[in-house]
């Protein structure tokens, strides 16, 4: 389990690695903290030509507060917001999130946008991020463009990643006072990836209710609008109304064909709500 | 001098080293001109080789079966009527029967240029149905795995113990239960590095192994070396548990590629490696009848167990010793008139079957202590008190069972009474009579098993394996400045005999311990041994070296008499030192005059000096019975099917401790991997017979915040055949967590009539046992419903 033999560039800018990127021939892959891309570089799942590591990149580990909303580079750590050294907008949510990724030696070198952009289904910032209603920004060749971070992910360990394009920053809306948010997932052990997801945030003040269902086969499941599941969302204790039947036919007509898969994910979302009331 | 003898809990010497991180093993090794090695293995788990081409440019660093001129397959063959003996390739020819099977090796610069090298390789397999599921292997007109044996069968075997007298009990129950293969998964796999030495004219192989010198034997005879010509160093070892006492072909072909290039080779043992083709064991199933009465007082057994063995019989355990174990071992600590047990020993395309902590024991624990919990609910009684029934009772001890196990003493009712009371089986009914807040089901089980350590020559030459441990020797050498080195041929990896093994010196020499050193895991230094296995070490090994320590506190007390003018029947030796009728002269003295002042001692003096090298073996060697109840809760969340463990009590009975503090360190990590084949560890395969998990990612080890802490409380009834009473417990943490485990999640279940067989316990595996509950009661219902 010895990677093949890549050249390494570790450049200073990000329109360095844009340049790298644009050259034809080699294959290239960025590495941002590598705990993903190191063990599949070793198991020789990934040979690339050329390796860029972009952890040297300062405007990459920037932090900018926009007013409405907080953006984060792409090499900003989990273990930078479980320590808050990134500003918490989401009352919580995303360190406490961020606290239970894998294991902390993890959390110090992993990434946010590498494990976006690794988009496995089990990883638990697609599905959180998803939730707050978070998106990220990608710079290529023709510029700029900012999406919605459940639509980067295109399925399994696949990112809406075009020629020559890196992902740059994250951005995160500030949640209203009253906001809410519960998260659960499902795991056998301490630190394993998890089986089930359930993301839920009712932010009144923006009139925002949405739910995520994630540790599917592919994308998180967003409902955007959760009143079909939540009533109108002004119960006192969300998960008293919460209509698991009704979710259990979101995850089916998702593809979930498996009745005791989409009850844990359904009970994974349903503690996530019930969770809103604790947290 | 604070108390360093036996019964002492001493600091372990060996942390030191550990603890900073200086620890020597086998991939810290570095010596000038070493090349790696990496393998190409077979992707298929069945399969005729049409060819396999290796570019011209890279022959000169690629090896295949036909290069391996004189050397021999590895053969361990069971003495067992009707075993079937496999020829285990070192490098595979003509056909691959596991995936992962060696088909060439090659040599680079670094492993990553082996790797490199060995992804040139091309293999033209013609592809043969794969016999992935050991119940359909044994089926008439199943493929082959060894086309001349006509099935797929090692061995078979059948006793019977007036069986049938217990047909006509009033409760019968039946279950078909089942183990996960599992892989041993120690810290460090195996790593070997080979080099030839020119000066000595001989083959050095530095090996991680639990049993050099047994390895230098098997490694001797494929090479067709003199057992002079091979030497072994196996250092500091990060974990056996079974795994490192094998011949591997790898081995054998570091050991050829040594032998034929002029410069040291290297390979170690990727986790994908271990994982998918060398590491695994376990893998049980069982069809498995209680036959009791109405109060739950035991009948009989009877049982049908198979045993995946895999592709080829492995070096020195054989493919049969854990079937052939499972039926001489299953009737348990208890006591019951009527047996019947078929075992089979089963060839697929896997990887052979290793012999894991515990061997056979965890799973027939499992299975026999899950029956007897159904008879329990059969019954109507608690779990407990069908035990208690059937126990083997101190005043039959020791006690000739069913199998003609010699139990040799103890106390098994007191162990469960003791591990019921700490558990506190009322408090926890009535918890469960209240409910969870959190909607949890909590369960109470428990189990108890005995377990046969340190079995010798009488146990051992019935298997006729290639390996069978006679005396057990140690070499006592007393050095000039009046310390003591000890050499044997076990090995320590865990076991901390670099602590336990001066201990017991120390108790007969009184020699401090810091100045006593052991001297193990090289052949060239250390009396033949088969090693560490079997729970044996404390009572063999130990046995031996208290033995030595006599040899030689009698010689010693031969000069120290001399020096002190008196009559050697009159001194007597005290805290090391010789002490007569008028004074006393200390061990160092005594020894500074052999090595030292010759001219001090009399003609007559014993030429032996303050050396001695002697064999031990207990008075019996049929194996000390040591023996434990485990009592577990558990919370079992029904509609994600997790399962965590609340409280955990132990209590176990291991004879004398040599050192307490070693033995709870023992049990905790057993513990830790009993945990892992109750709820977590688990390699599957698919219907080709490729393994599905090849890293830690797929192949789940319970870390940290999977094992509590559990309370652990000792019993200390002395073994009556051994030196200082002393009873192994190796193996014991990890044989009796499943079955306790297990039955407290069938406790938690049992509202929904619910019932687990099969290890490991998974949340998915806990959710189908609902739903199949669930859909047998709506179904029954109806049914009711029709006659109402």
């Amino acid at each position: 389990m010895k990677p093949v033999n890549f050249d390494y560039a570790r450049p200073a800018d990000v329109g360095a690695v844009l340049a790298l990127l644009a050259e034809d021939g080699p294959s290239v892959k960025l590495m941002a903290g590598g705990q993903s891309l190191g063990p599949m570089l070793n198991m020789r799942l990934v040979q690339p030509d050329l390796l860029v590591d972009i952890a040297a990149i300062d405007e990459l580990k920037q932090v900018t507060d926009k007013g409405d909303a907080i953006v984060f580079g792409a090499c900003i750590t989990h273990a930078d917001i479980e320590d808050r050294r990134v500003p918490d907008v989401t009352h919580g949510a995303l360190p406490r999130v961020a606290n239970g990724i894998a294991y902390r030696a993890v959390r110090n070198r992993g990434t946010v946008g590498g494990s976006l952009t690794h988009a496995d289904p089990s990883a638990d910032w697609i599905s959180m991020l998803s939730a707050v209603g978070a998106r990220v920004t990608l710079r290529g060749p023709s510029g700029e463009r900012t999406i919605a971070v459940e639509d980067y992910m295109l399925g399994a360990l696949e990112a809406d990643l075009r020629p020559g394009e890196m992902l740059v920053s994250a951005t995160v809306p500030k949640l209203g006072r009253s906001a809410r948010w519960g998260y659960y997932k499902s795991c056998r052990k301490t630190g394993e990836f998890a089986h089930a997801i359930g993301a839920f945030l009712a932010d009144p003040d923006r009139g925002v209710c949405r739910v995520v269902i994630g540790a599917t086969e592919s994308r998180p499941i967003v409902v955007a609008d959760a009143s079909r599941l939540l009533g109108d969302g002004t119960a006192a204790r969300l998960e008293q109304v919460f209509d698991s039947a009704a979710a259990d036919e979101i995850v089916a007509a998702a593809g979930m064909e498996d009745p005791l898969d989409r009850q844990t994910h359904v009970v994974a979302l349903r503690r996530a709500i019930e969770r809103a009331h604790s947290a | 001098m604070k108390n360093q003898g036996v019964g002492a809990s001493m600091l372990r010497k060996e942390d030191d080293r550990f603890l900073r991180g200086r620890g020597q093993y086998v991939a810290d090794l570095r010596l000038p001109g070493m090349k790696d090695v990496a393998f190409v293995r077979s992707p298929l788990a069945h399969a005729r080789i049409a060819g396999v081409r290796i570019p011209d440019e890279m022959r000169d660093r690629v090896y295949v079966a036909g290069d391996l001129k004189g050397v021999k397959p590895i053969v361990a063959v069971s003495g067992l009527a009707g075993f079937k003996v496999s020829e285990q390739p070192v490098l595979a020819f003509e056909k691959v029967r596991q995936v992962g099977e060696l088909i060439a090796v090659c040599v680079g610069t670094s492993r990553a240029e082996a790797e490199d090298i060995a992804a040139t390789v091309e293999l033209d397999l013609d592809e043969l149905p794969a016999l992935h599921d050991m119940i359909e292997a044994r089926k008439p007109g199943a493929a082959l795995v060894h086309e001349h044996w006509g099935d797929n069968v090692f061995l078979e075997t059948f006793v019977d113990v007036n069986m049938e007298a217990a047909y006509d009990a009033p409760i019968k129950v039946t279950r078909e239960i089942s183990t996960a293969r599992q892989s041993m998964a120690p810290m460090e796999g195996r790593g070997t590095v080979a080099y030839w030495d020119k000066r000595l004219e001989q083959l050095v192989l530095h090996t991680g192994s639990q049993m050099p010198h047994i390895v230098r034997t098997g490694l001797a005879e494929c090479l067709g070396l003199g057992q002079e010509q091979v030497r072994i160093v196996s250092p500091d070892v990060g974990g056996g548990f079974g795994y490192k006492g094998i011949l591997l072909p790898e081995d054998i072909c570091l050991a050829f590629l040594a032998m034929k290039l002029d410069h040291p080779v290297r390979w170690i043992e990727d986790r994908r490696e271990h994982l998918t083709a060398g590491a695994n064991c376990r893998e049980h199933h069982y069809i498995i009848t209680g036959y009791a009465d109405r109060d739950g007082k035991l009948r009989g057994i009877e049982c049908e167990a198979t045993v995946d063995s895999g592709a080829y019989s492995s070096y020195p355990f054989s493919a049969c010793l854990e079937a052939a174990q499972i039926a001489s071992i299953l009737p348990g600590p208890y006591d019951f008139p009527s047996y019947r047990c078929r075992t089979w020993s089963v060839s697929t395309n896997k990887c052979p079957i290793l012999p894991y902590r515990g061997v056979a024991r965890t799973g027939v624990c499992y299975a026999l202590e899950l029956v007897l919990d159904a008879i329990a609910r059969e019954a109507g009684i608690e779990p407990h008190e069908v035990r208690l029934k059937n126990l083997v009772q101190p005043e039959q001890m020791p006690f000739d069972n069913i199998t003609r196990k010699h139990f040799d003493s103890g106390d098994y009712p007191e162990a469960l009474h003791r591990a019921m009371a700490a558990i506190d089986l009322a408090g926890i009914r009535a918890r469960q009579q209240q409910g969870e807040p959190d909607g949890r089901l909590i369960g109470i089980g428990h189990s108890i098993y005995c377990e046969q350590g340190a079995h010798g020559t009488s146990v051992y030459a019935g298997w006729g394996i290639p390996m069978v441990p006679g005396h057990e020797q140690a070499t006592a050498r007393m050095t000039p400045d009046g310390g003591l080195e000890i050499r044997v041929g076990v090995h320590s990896h865990g076991q901390s005999m670099e602590t336990t093994l001066p201990q017991v010196a120390n108790e007969i020499l009184g020699i401090d311990t810091a100045k006593i050193k052991l001297v193990h895991g090289d052949t060239e230094y250390t009396p033949y041994s088969t090693g560490s296995w079997g729970s044996r070490c404390a009572v063999m090994a130990g046995g031996a070296v208290a033995t030595a320590a006599r040899e030689v506190a009698g010689l010693a007390k031969g000069i120290g008499a001399h020096l002190l003018q008196a009559d050697v029947a009159d001194v007597k030796l005290v805290d090391g030192h010789v002490v007569g009728p008028h004074g006393s002269v200390s061990l160092e003295t005594v020894a500074f005059t052999w090595y030292r002042r010759p001219q001090d001692l009399p003609a007559s003096v014993d030429p032996r000096g303050l050396e001695s090298t002697i064999g031990y073996k207990p008075v019996r060697d049929s194996g000390t019975f040591s023996y434990a109840a485990h009592a577990v809760v558990v919370a079992v969340d029904p509609e994600m099917g997790d399962i965590e463990i609340l409280d955990y009590v132990i209590v176990e009975d291991g004879g004398k401790l040599i050192n307490p503090m070693v033995v709870d360190g023992q049990i905790y990590g057993g513990l830790a991997q009993g945990i892992g084949t109750a709820l977590y560890e688990e390699m599957n395969f698919d219907a080709s017979g490729q393994p599905l998990a090849s890293t830690f990612a797929d192949y789940l080890l319970p870390g940290p915040t999977e094992v509590p802490a559990p309370r652990v409380d000792h019993m200390e009834t002395l073994a009556p055949y051994t030196e200082f009473g002393v009873k192994g417990i190796g193996e014991g943490g990890a044989i009796a967590p499943p079955a306790a485990i297990g039955n407290a999640v069938n406790d938690a279940l049992r509202r929904f009539g619910a019932e687990l067989l099969h290890s490991p316990m998974t949340p998915r595996r806990v959710l189908e046992a609902i739903q199949a509950a669930k859909t047998a009661s709506a179904a029954s219902q109806v049914k009711q419903g029709e006659f109402a």
